[in-house]
C-alpha cells in the first residue's frame, strides 16, 4: 500500500522528502459574485494556499446603479428616496445623512419633536439592521435558529415602519425641515410596549444561544484582529472602530437632533477581533432601545416640520383653503427649493458606520454634486489584511462581522 | 448655526495653526458654513498630509473620503476633496486640490492605506490619476467600461446598454436607446434668470447685416471713404484662395453622397469587438 502511494506521489527516496515531491501551488478562487455568505454581489478573489487564504481580492461595483450622477439630476426633495436604496437594511439612517446636509446648506431650524422623531426611528433602524447581521453572521459561521428569531424582531420593526410611512423598506419618511408625517399616538404606544416585552425577550433568548457559546467562539475569537492603529489608519468607523478599543460614536461625540440630550453608552471591544465586534452590536441594540424609551418619554407635541413654506410643502388640508399655500405645494412640489451655494460634509452614525454626504450645491435647485462616503468602502478594503493567514472558513466570519450592504458599498 | 447638524468642536483658530503648519504650501484657507476647507498646492500634497496629520493642535488621524468635483469651467477641471476627520480633537477639515486629466495628484496610500479605494474611485469616475497609487484599476463601473461617467460632460444615460442575447447565450452590450426622452424641466422663473432659446431667438445675436441703409449724401460718402482707405492696410494679393473657415464648404462633406456621420467614419474602439450578433462585447 505504501509503496502504491509512493509511486502515485513520484518520491524516488522516502529519506528526503523534499525530492520528488508533489509541488503544491497556491490557486486562486472566485468567491461570489453570487454565494449566499457574501451578503450581496461581492465578488472575492482569493489566493489560497491549501486551506490559508494568503490574498483578498474584492471586487466591488457589481451593484453600482449610479446614485450620485442620478441625484445631480433630481430636485433635492427626489433625491430623497435614492438614499433608501443604499443600505437597504438601514434606509432611515441613509436619510439621516442627507437631510442634515441640506438643512446645513439651508441653515433651517428643525422642530424639537421633528428631531425627535428622526432620532427615534433612525433608532428603529439601527435595531432592525442589527437583527439583521447578527442573525446573518451566526448564520454564516453555522448556527439557525437565533437567525430565526432575530428575523422576528425585524419583522416588528417593518411593520412600526410600514405604520408610520406606508413603506416596510423604502420608507422615504425624513424630510429636509422634519419628517413627513407625524406618527399616531397609538403606533408610539405600541413601539413603547414592544420596547420593554417582545424585543428584549426575543432578543436576549436569540443571544443568549450564541453569546457564550463554545461553537461560536471558537469560530470568532480572535478571528481578524485589527489594531487600534489599524482601524484608525483604514479609516474604519462605526462598531468596527469600536471593536477595536476605540470610543467613538459619532451620535456622542458630534450629536446631531437631539442626541445631545440622550443618555447612553458606548460599548467598546477589547481584543478587536469578530467576537469584539458582534458583542458590540449586541450592545448597541440594547443601547438603541434605551434611547428610544427616552424619545418617548421626553418627546414634545408640536410642529413635525420647518414651518419654512420656501422649502417645506404645507398639508393638503391648508391648501383647500389658502391660496398661498397651494402655490407653495405647486412650486415645491415641480421646481423644489433652491440651496444657497456652498459645500458641506455631513457624517453621522449609521448602524454600520459612519455615513457622509458630501454635498456641493451652487444655488440652483438640484445638487451640483453629491458623494456618498458609504461605510463599506474602507472596512471592505481592510479584507485583505485582516483575513492573510486564516482559513477560508473564516471569510464569512469576518464579513458577518464587518456588516457589508452592497447597495451601500456601490451606490 | 440653527441646523441640527452634527457638531463638532469649534473652529476657532484652526485656519492659523493650519496657515502655521503648512506655510506656503497653502493657497487659500475658508471658513464658510461651519466648515474649514484648505485649498492646497497639488505637488505638496503628501507633505501637507502628513502636516496635518503629525502637527500638534491639527493631528487629522483619520482620512474618511476623497471626493472628487468636476467644475468644466475651471481651468483645471477637477477638484479632489479630501475630508479628514481628528478623533483626538472632534474635528473636522476638507482639503482641496486642483487637477485636471493629465496632472498627476500624489497619492496618499503611503499615509493612510484606506485611500487606495478611494483613490480609484475618483479616477473611476472622474479620471483623475495619482502617482504613486499602485493599483490604480478601475473599481465602480463594468469591467472594460470606457469613460469617466461622473464628468459633467458625460450623458446621464450613458453610451451603452446591456442585455443577455438569447441567440448568441451571453451578455452583449448596445448603444443606448431611449423609447422616451428624459424629462427635464427648467422650472426657474423667468425674472429669476431663466434662459430659455425660443426657436429663432438666435437670429437676434448675430450681428446686423447690411440692409438698406439711409441715403447719404454724396459727400458723406467720399468721407467714409477717405477715413477707410487711410485705416485699412492692402491686402495681400498671394492670399490663398480657399480659406480654411467655418463657412467654407470645401471640407464639409455637404452634398456628399457620404456626408461624414456614417458609422464607418465613427473611430474604432480598440477593445470593443464587434460580433457576429452585432453587439459589442467589451
Amino acid at each position: 500500500m505504501s509503496d502504491y502511494v509512493d509511486e502515485l506521489l513520484h518520491v524516488e527516496d522516502a529519506s528526503d522528502p523534499s525530492v520528488g515531491d508533489v509541488a503544491i501551488q497556491n490557486y486562486t478562487i472566485n468567491f461570489g459574485p453570487q454565494h449566499p455568505a457574501a451578503h450581496g454581489v461581492l465578488r472575492l478573489v482569493m489566493e489560497l494556499d491549501g486551506e490559508i487564504v494568503e490574498r483578498v481580492d474584492p471586487h466591488v461595483g457589481l451593484l453600482h446603479r449610479g446614485t450620485e450622477k442620478l441625484i445631480e439630476y433630481k430636485t433635492y426633495t427626489q433625491a430623497l428616496p435614492y438614499f433608501d436604496r443604499l443600505d437597504y437594511c438601514s434606509p432611515l439612517c441613509m436619510e439621516h445623512s442627507w437631510v442634515l446636509a441640506v438643512e446645513k446648506l439651508l441653515d433651517l431650524e428643525v422642530p424639537e419633536r421633528a428631531q425627535y422623531l428622526r432620532v427615534f426611528f433612525a433608532e428603529l433602524t439601527r435595531i432592525s439592521n442589527h437583527m439583521l447581521n447578527l442573525g446573518s453572521h451566526v448564520m454564516d459561521v453555522g448556527a439557525m435558529t437565533p437567525n430565526l428569531w432575530m428575523f422576528e424582531i425585524r419583522e416588528d420593526c417593518m411593520n412600526f415602519f410600514e405604520r408610520v410611512s406606508g413603506a416596510r423598506m423604502h420608507s422615504n419618511y425624513f424630510r429636509p425641515g422634519g419628517v413627513h408625517q407625524d406618527a399616531p399616538l397609538k403606533l408610539l404606544t405600541d413601539i413603547g410596549d414592544w420596547l420593554d416585552t417582545r424585543l428584549p425577550r426575543l432578543f436576549e433568548d436569540a443571544i443568549s444561544l450564541v453569546a457564550e457559546n463554545r461553537i461560536f467562539k471558537q469560530r470568532n475569537v480572535d478571528i481578524a484582529v485589527v489594531s487600534r492603529d489599524d482601524a484608525i489608519k483604514w479609516g474604519f468607523s462605526g462598531p468596527m472602530i469600536r471593536g477595536s478599543g476605540i470610543a467613538w460614536d459619532l451620535r456622542k461625540s458630534q450629536p446631531y437632533d437631539v442626541y445631545a440630550k440622550m443618555d447612553f453608552d458606548v460599548p467598546v471591544g477589547t481584543r478587536g477581533d469578530c467576537y469584539d465586534r458582534f458583542m458590540v452590536r449586541v450592545e448597541e441594540v440594547r443601547q438603541s432601545a434605551r434611547i428610544m424609551k427616552q424619545c418617548l418619554r421626553d418627546m414634545p407635541d408640536g410642529p413635525i416640520a420647518s414651518l419654512d413654506r420656501k422649502v417645506v410643502p404645507p398639508k393638503r388640508a391648508e391648501m383647500k383653503h389658502s391660496m398661498e399655500a397651494l402655490i407653495h405645494h405647486f412650486k415645491l412640489y415641480t421646481e423644489g427649493f433652491h440651496v444657497p451655494a456652498g459645500d458641506v460634509y455631513v457624517a453621522t452614525e449609521s448602524p454600520k458606520g459612519e455615513f457622509g454626504v458630501y454635498l456641493v450645491a451652487d444655488g440652483s435647485n438640484k445638487p451640483y454634486r453629491c458623494k456618498i462616503r458609504p461605510t463599506a468602502f474602507s472596512h471592505l478594503q481592510a479584507m485583505d489584511f485582516m483575513l492573510k493567514g486564516h482559513m477560508l472558513a473564516d471569510t464569512t466570519a469576518v464579513l458577518g462581522a464587518m456588516d457589508i450592504v452592497f447597495g451601500e458599498c456601490d451606490r | 448655526m440653527r441646523a441640527p447638524a452634527p457638531a463638532y468642536t469649534s473652529n476657532d483658530g484652526v485656519i492659523d495653526a493650519a496657515r502655521a503648519a503648512l506655510g506656503g504650501n497653502l493657497i487659500d484657507a475658508v471658513e464658510h458654513i461651519g466648515e474649514i476647507a484648505l485649498h492646497v498646492k497639488r505637488d505638496a500634497l503628501y507633505d501637507v498630509m502628513i502636516a496635518l496629520r503629525d502637527t500638534p493642535g491639527l493631528a487629522y488621524q483619520q482620512l474618511m473620503e476623497i471626493a472628487g468635483v468636476d467644475y468644466p469651467d475651471r481651468v483645471e477641471r477637477f477638484e479632489v476633496v479630501y475630508c479628514l476627520l481628528s478623533l483626538t480633537r472632534n474635528h473636522r477639515i476638507r482639503v482641496h486640490v486642483a487637477a485636471d486629466e493629465e496632472t498627476l495628484v500624489p497619492s496618499v496610500t503611503p499615509i493612510w492605506p484606506v485611500a487606495g479605494w478611494l483613490e480609484r474611485e475618483v479616477y473611476d469616475l472622474y479620471g483623475v490619476l495619482f502617482s504613486g497609487n499602485t493599483d490604480l484599476r478601475r473599481i465602480l463601473t463594468d469591467y472594460g467600461f470606457r469613460g469617466h461617467p461622473l464628468r459633467k460632460d458625460f450623458p446621464m444615460t450613458g453610451y451603452v446598454e446591456m442585455r443577455y442575447s438569447e441567440e448568441a447565450k451571453r451578455v452583449v452590450y448596445e448603444p443606448v436607446q431611449l423609447a422616451q426622452d428624459f424629462r427635464t424641466f427648467d422650472f426657474q422663473s423667468p425674472w429669476e434668470g431663466a434662459e430659455y432659446a425660443l426657436p429663432g431667438d438666435e437670429k437676434a445675436a448675430l450681428p446686423q447685416a447690411k440692409g438698406a441703409p439711409t441715403p447719404l449724401s454724396a459727400d458723406a460718402i467720399q468721407k467714409a471713404d477717405a477715413a477707410q482707405s487711410a485705416t485699412k492696410a492692402p491686402t495681400a494679393p498671394s492670399e490663398p484662395y480657399a480659406k480654411k473657415d467655418a463657412t467654407s464648404t470645401a471640407q464639409s462633406g455637404a452634398g456628399d453622397a457620404n456626408p461624414g456621420n456614417q458609422k464607418q467614419d465613427k473611430p474604432v474602439e480598440s477593445d470593443v469587438v464587434p460580433t457576429k450578433g452585432g453587439g459589442q462585447n467589451q
